[in-house]
């Protein structure tokens, strides 16, 4: 039986999503070092909420981006592992279907997840709620190219010894202006003044991402695998 | 033309070229750089807001368009490896990534050192000093990253991936200052109405910019010629080449 | 001469400046030259265990 492109996107996407939620403990680890690294900060500088407001946006989005970080690492390991992933790639459909259904999920369950617990860590941190639009909508952006750009490192270094300290380095470089820009948004929506800049500029990043990525992740593979 | 880089394609051919380019390139190299440092450091006058300081453009610059220009030529030469599968293009890739990146070293340092008299600071958190560290990082993720394989073809070729990837930074790095309110000068050379530094200074400049290009050629001959040998260990022409 | 050493006050940053751009220089040349020993050593490796190899 022959499957067409968007049935095999599809299937993959369920794929991964019905393995992701299989094993829980892989799925909420990310998640709690946000939570932990964001809670830390507060308790280490013992500051008033006012000042701690100054580096909400900062330390949100370097939390965010570790966690990432850390969750990219199975993003292909445990299919290149199994040999799963070779059989997909041989499967006719194109690498590329495989690798946009893979990275999606793990957005889903990552950079979302995130993006939904951000208005807690963000009351926390003393974001006022009149930010949290800006905060939620950069934050989604930014995550979605994260994994886009994860998935580019995480293709690259499948099967290399200390592959994820080398992943953060191919990736934080590459992260950088995100974090520039995905600050500044919400810094400037703190301040009261209009993020409309920053925030087209993380959409103009998440698209180039997203168009790009694809095919430079299932080049990466292609090298790593054959 | 188009015979001359079938040639370039092939590894001997790339050895021969490169040893015997290697004291030419020295030459001139040594030449223009010592009439840039003489002329700049000598003879061009100080500039009236800055003073005798402003002499530090003359390594700075230059490096600084180094930096940049390596880290395209290794994207191309990746590129190049990729496509159309030339394996010299890994070699000059590979050979390119250290020089390139001491360039970028020298660049941070250089304006670091300037900037201290400067705007008081040794350092800023400015579009242009932030994209040069990462293009600094850049190198270090590319020559990391083919160094973590066992198999150095595959390794190659990760490598070179990561360095197309990466190349979207260099019109970031070039194109900050404009884009950007930035601490960093903005363009004083190549501008719509030709150059806006007096000749006097402009023409060490230039020549520590052509003088460095040529070291760079220099030295990237000598790191070529290993890089090959070392892809090309079981072929035949190895067995001569070594024996010279 | 001493004007010229003086950098106009600023010889303490002017100098390091360029000294640190000497030293990449010779750092480039050296590294240089040093992996392409290297790589000649190997590469004779190679041909003098493939010489002894074979028949």
């Amino acid at each position: 039986m022959s499957v067409g492109a968007w049935e095999a996107f599809l299937l993959v996407l369920q794929r991964e999503l019905r393995l992701s939620f299989r094993r829980p403990d892989q799925l909420l680890q990310p998640l709690v070092f946000f939570l932990i690294v964001t809670t830390l900060f507060p308790l280490g500088l013992s500051v008033q909420l006012s000042l701690l407001r100054d580096m909400a946006p900062a330390v949100l989005w370097v939390a965010a981006l570790l966690s990432s970080l850390l969750s990219l690492d199975s993003l292909f390991k445990n299919d290149a592992d199994d040999g799963t992933l070779e059989q997909l790639a041989l499967s006719g459909q194109g690498l590329t279907v495989v690798v946009v259904a893979k990275t999606l999920a793990h957005w889903l369950v990552s950079g979302l997840a995130l993006v939904l617990v951000s208005p807690i860590v963000g009351t926390a941190l003393g974001i006022p709620t009149a930010a949290f639009a800006t905060m939620l909508l950069s934050l989604g952006l930014g995550t979605l190219t994260l994994s886009w750009l994860g998935a580019i490192g995480a293709g690259l270094t499948i099967g290399v010894r200390r592959g994820n300290v080398l992943l953060s380095l191919i990736v934080l470089p590459l992260a950088m202006p995100l974090l520039i820009f995905g600050a500044g948004a919400t810094d400037r929506a703190i301040a009261g003044s209009s993020a409309a800049g920053a925030v087209y500029f993380l959409a103009a990043l998440c698209v180039l991402t997203c168009t790009l990525a694809p095919f430079a992740a299932a080049a990466a593979l292609r090298i790593t695998l054959e | 033309m188009w015979t001359w880089f079938y040639k370039l394609a092939s590894p001997p051919y790339v050895y021969d070229v490169a040893a015997r380019l290697i004291p030419w390139l020295f030459g001139v190299a040594a030449l223009t750089i010592g009439y840039g440092l003489i002329d700049g450091l000598g003879i061009a006058p100080p500039d009236y807001q800055q003073g005798e300081a402003f002499r530090m453009i003359y390594v700075h610059v230059p490096a600084a368009i180094l930096s940049v220009t390596i880290y395209t030529l290794m994207a191309v030469a990746s590129a190049v490896a990729l496509i159309w599968r030339i394996k010299v293009g890994h070699a000059v890739a590979a050979a390119s990534a250290p020089i390139g990146a001491s360039f970028t070293l020298m660049t941070l340092v250089t304006g670091s050192l300037w900037g201290k008299p400067m705007w008081g600071t040794y350092w800023a958190w400015d579009p242009r000093l932030t994209s040069e560290l990462i293009l600094l990082f850049l190198y270090a993720g590319v020559m990391s990253l083919r160094a973590a394989f066992e198999d150095p073809a595959r390794g190659d070729r990760a490598a070179a991936l990561l360095s197309v990837v990466g190349v979207v930074n260099v019109p970031i790095v070039h194109f900050s200052v404009v884009w950007w309110n930035s601490l960093h000068q903005g363009s004083t050379i190549v501008t719509l109405e030709g150059p806006k530094m007096p000749g006097s200074m402009l023409w060490p400049l230039l020549s520590m910019w052509l003088g460095f290009m040529l070291f760079y050629g220099a030295v990237l001959c000598i790191r070529v010629q290993g890089e090959v040998l070392n892809r090309e260990r079981q072929s035949a022409w190895v067995r001569e080449a070594v024996r010279s | 001469m001493s004007d010229f050493w003086s950098m106009g006050g600023y010889a303490r940053y002017v100098w390091p400046c360029f000294g640190f751009a000497a030293i990449v220089v010779a750092w480039n040349i050296w590294a240089a030259r040093r992996s392409l020993r290297a790589a000649k050593q190997r590469a004779s490796r190679t041909v003098a265990m493939a010489a002894s190899e074979s028949p």
